[in-house]
């Protein structure tokens, strides 16, 4: 725990001080609502339309702060400094997971507001609990892919388009069961109710890939 | 005296490109060696094999008595390493990175204090790092290095981007000295005379091979100077 202290605290305390994650991706969520505001041409959307938008925007905000998990790492030899100290490497993994997983609830502090603003049909706020269980399941999952594949594509001279060529693909069940599971949340008036079994499937999903992504990140790292 | 480096057939190649070859030597606990060569003679990338952070393609490596890289993690926290790279977040103070890298190896915060002191940075510990000139970054990437008072400490010229009054300020840390048993150092270095002033070993390499391995009193400077042409 001392050391994901210390790697977590490291990483918050880069991104406060740089805020090169979390505004960009706040504003490409608002922008992109707004874009959609205006391009589908109509006032409101509801039902699967509403859930899909919504998804999709939070999964490319994602891919932002993805692109820039491991840069300071990378570029200012945070790894080396890492790779050489007495700890289990896995920390890493859980500390830059935990970290996409905050920015992407702070996000969406914004991101959700926002969405009922512009887009929105219904009233989000009778529902908020349960979307934020699914919100909370999917960030969790991926924050998981993202951190365990950002480290590879940060190797990579072309890492802004690995990172998501990699992800995106790995991600389909979350989409998939996070707008599913959203759907009846923004139908017309809230009438819809949760679903269990698309819980359970993201929940699936964090537990397979997050025990994956442990058993895997230490050789990822190896030189 | 129990050999802290032991090196047989060392080589390490990037894809085809082959950058070191054949590199075999011993090293004492206690000794300094220095590592003189040209640009591109493999001297960085020995340097990282030491530390852990590369494999060496052929041969055999022993370093702290744990055979590289299979048994790394008990070499790990007892290396230290100044390279290229300060291993330093520019947006983090100097004290915050030293916080950083003292929970990793669970150093007493005191010791922060005490370098930073030794270093010279005290009065700029928490100024951020991406606000200090070369000198000082180096300056802390040398306490970075010696935080965890590490029994073999890699240098890869260390006194680069360093002023004379700096470099002698620094002298005892790049020395290494230490409470207690004396440290041993692998540095690289492009000035003969001055490198084999500190060395007890002198290790050239050229094009990735041992062109010289002998005692430092056995190597003149002119010897060194013939690597370079």
């Amino acid at each position: 725990m001392r050391v994901l202290g210390a790697l977590l605290r490291k990483e918050l305390r880069l991104e406060l001080r740089t805020l090169e994650s979390v505004p960009g991706m706040a504003l490409f969520s608002v922008t992109t609502f707004v874009v959609f505001h205006f391009g589908l041409n109509r006032p409101n959307i509801e039902g699967d339309l509403a859930a899909g938008v919504f998804v999709v925007t939070i999964l490319f905000a994602g891919m932002l702060g993805l692109n820039r998990l491991y840069v300071a790492d990378q570029e200012e030899g945070g790894f080396d400094g890492f790779l050489m100290a007495p700890v289990d490497r896995t920390w890493l993994f859980v500390a830059k997971a935990i970290a996409l997983f905050t920015y992407l609830v702070v996000v969406e502090i914004v991101a959700v507001p926002a969405f009922g603003l512009l887009l929105l049909q219904p009233s989000i706020l009778p529902v908020l609990p349960s979307v934020i269980v699914v919100l909370l399941l999917a960030n969790l999952g991926f924050a998981i892919i993202a951190a365990l594949i950002g480290a590879i594509a940060v190797h990579t001279r072309a890492r802004d388009l690995i990172g998501p060529l990699i992800c995106l693909p790995l991600l389909i069940p979350v989409v998939i069961g996070s707008a599913r599971a959203l759907e009846p949340l923004f139908t017309q008036g809230g009438a819809g109710t949760l679903e269990t079994k698309w819980l359970l499937i993201l929940g699936l999903y964090d537990l397979v890939f997050g025990l994956l992504s442990v058993a895997v990140f230490d050789p990822l790292l190896e030189d | 005296m129990t050999p802290v480096i032991e090196l047989s057939g060392l080589g390490r190649a990037y894809g085809d490109r082959a950058v070191l070859r054949g590199v075999t030597l011993t090293v004492a606990a206690g000794q300094t060696l220095v590592v003189f060569g040209p640009n591109g003679a493999g001297k960085s990338t020995l340097l990282r094999i030491l530390a852990t952070l590369l494999r060496p393609t052929t041969g055999t490596v022993r370093v702290l008595g744990s055979t590289l890289p299979g048994e790394a993690w008990k070499a790990r926290g007892r290396i230290g390493l100044l390279g290229h790279e300060p291993l330093l977040y520019r947006e983090l103070s100097a004290r915050q990175n030293l916080r950083y890298h003292a929970r990793l190896h669970q150093v007493d915060p005191a010791r922060i204090e005490q370098l930073l002191d030794a270093v010279g940075l005290a009065r700029r510990a928490d100024d951020p790092v991406s606000t200090y000139s070369r000198g000082m970054v180096q300056r802390a990437a040398v306490a970075r290095a010696v935080l965890h008072d590490p029994e073999l400490l890699l240098l890869d010229e260390p006194r680069a981007n360093l002023d004379p009054a700096a470099t002698e300020h620094l002298e005892p840390l790049l020395r290494g000295e230490r409470g207690g048993p004396p440290r041993t150092r692998v540095i690289t270095s492009h000035d003969p005379a001055g490198g084999l002033a500190e060395a007890d070993l002198a290790l050239g390499l050229k094009g990735g091979r041992t062109a010289l391995f002998a005692p430092a009193g056995d190597v003149t400077a002119a010897e060194i100077g013939e690597l370079y042409r």
